[in-house]
């Protein structure tokens, strides 16, 4: 379900590292609770964005939630896709509706971050709790 | 885990919700489904097809006697009297000072015998002030615990909800109800919805309700019907325009700010508020609702705040996507002398300034 090559944070972002540049995502677990996705507000290149600072936010029908950057960098890519067709963070959230990609800053931060497991771990206890 | 959260209140169709897989939340006290299938789904259903609402949060009160009829009019806005056996209308529940007590849907039973119908999160409030308004001869009886309610609403609704009955339902007229049975038990069977679509609305007994749920669920499945939570109901009667209760009204905001003048009867006789709405009706309403569409890029929601030419002036009491039109909709208080369409406007969101435009509502009228 979770990738293993993915880096994963208690606010339900995902980040994989490409080279020196962190592709980052919401999980499915994230769009499951949103619902219908309607609209996603991301930053403009350029913009440097601090971990765990807010990157953007994603909006389904019935609310907005903020996304936080899981590390921090660069935007250098924002996924265009989004901005015609945000219903695709409900179909395929660890893939192709990727939100930005960030130039790292702190590479080191990523070690912070959950494995797959341990978030598999954390959402199911989460889940148990609904 | 299928127990509802502690505190909260349920529904006799709680564990249905939650065996059936739907998303469960706290509405302002009672732990009710948001969402089955998703809510731009339900939302279509009941659009194109048919979708099924468990409302037995809603409130109940019943009003009986030789002076039901001067009770229920002395404290509604509508004209309780106009009323004929058989016919629904919709009224407001006001204090003196004009702000709503509550919304409410005035059933009239018989001549000594009227059937009202309120919102879930108001039900003992309501009972309380019709109680102390009660000097007459007439009885006041909180009934919600008599009552599940379910609502059947789409254009195939009436084919659906006719498997299951033998009253004739086409001949039942908009805000017409007839008392009858679904599926052997006894119904009261009302052409009412709070969706802007045609529909039915049932009030049967609680122990009942959960297989009279399947069997309206296998009686509709041949139309496509969805069961929907609270998320569709609001996106549907966002589209209608039709108010709801801590958003469009409450106790701050009288029908004439509202844009309810239609419920408002001045000349019936004296009821609970009117000489305030007498009053605001002869110097003018400072405020008023009007319906805005986004033309900028964001979705003005809930309690954002609304700029006229760079400085505050109103806010957004209810707003969101609307499925149907594919449109960022939404309705707002400004100052009514701006409360007219075609007003551009600024709403703060996540302070910045995005831009929209007034327009004329409803939003979504459907095909007669």
């Amino acid at each position: 379900m979770y990738p293993a090559n993915f880096h994963y944070t208690k606010e339900h972002e995902w980040v994989r590292v490409e080279g020196d540049v962190g592709v980052v995502g919401i999980t499915d677990h994230a769009q499951k609770e949103l619902g219908d996705i309607v609209y996603v507000d991301l930053p403009k290149p350029g913009t440097h964005l601090d971990q765990g600072k807010t990157l953007g936010s994603v909006e389904s029908v019935k609310a907005v939630s903020d996304i936080y950057a899981p590390v921090s960098g660069e935007v250098v890519e924002v996924n265009a896709l989004l901005s015609t067709a945000p219903e695709k963070l409900n179909e395929d959230p660890h893939g192709d509706a990727w939100l930005v990609k960030l130039k790292l800053s702190a590479p080191d931060e990523i070690k912070r971050l959950l494995s797959a497991e341990d978030y598999q771990n954390y959402v199911g206890a989460e889940e148990a709790g609904h | 885990m299928t127990q509802p959260a502690a505190g909260l209140k349920a529904t006799p169709l709680n564990s249905a919700h939650r065996k059936m897989g739907a998303k469960m939340v706290d509405f302002g006290g009672w732990d009710m489904p948001v969402q089955y299938s998703g809510i731009l789904e339900e939302h279509h259903a009941v659009r194109k097809n048919v979708g099924l609402f468990d409302v037995s949060h809603m409130g109940e009160i019943e009003i009986h006697g030789p002076d039901a009829l001067a009770l229920t009019d002395s404290v509604t806005t509508n004209a309780v009297a106009k009323l004929k056996i058989g016919q629904a209308q919709y009224s407001g529940l006001l204090y003196e000072h004009g702000g709503f007590v509550d919304d409410i849907l005035v059933h009239k039973v018989s001549d000594d015998h009227y059937f009202i119908c309120v919102n879930a999160s108001n039900q003992e409030k309501d009972f309380e002030h019709i109680a102390k308004a009660n000097r007459l001869n007439a009885t006041v009886d909180f009934a919600s615990d008599r009552y599940a309610q379910l609502a059947i609403q789409g254009p195939k609704g009436l084919a659906t909800l006719q498997k299951l009955t033998v009253t004739d339902l086409a001949p039942i007229q908009y805000y017409h109800f007839t008392d009858g049975a679904v599926s052997g038990t006894p119904a009261r069977i009302a052409r009412t919805g709070y969706t802007g679509e045609d529909g039915f609305e049932i009030y049967i007994a609680p122990d009942q309700v959960e297989r009279i749920w399947y069997e309206i669920l296998d009686a509709g499945a041949e139309f496509g019907i969805k069961p929907c939570g609270l998320g569709a109901r609001n996106t549907l009667r966002l589209e209608s325009k039709m108010a709801l209760y801590g958003h469009e009204i409450h106790a701050s905001i009288t029908p004439y700010e509202a844009d309810l003048a239609w419920i408002v009867k001045l000349d019936k006789g004296d009821f609970t508020g009117r000489a305030a709405l007498a009053r605001q009706k002869e110097q003018g309403v400072t405020r008023k609702l009007v319906g805005f569409e986004m033309t900028g890029r964001g979705i003005g929601r809930d309690g954002y705040e609304v700029y006229l030419d760079g400085a505050p002036a109103g806010w957004v009491s209810s707003g969101g996507p609307s499925p149907t039109l594919s449109k960022n909709i939404g309705l707002c208080y400004l100052p009514s002398d701006r409360a007219k369409p075609g007003q551009p406007i600024q709403i703060m969101i996540r302070n910045q300034p995005v831009e929209a435009i007034t327009v004329p509502t409803p939003f979504y009228k459907r095909a007669k």
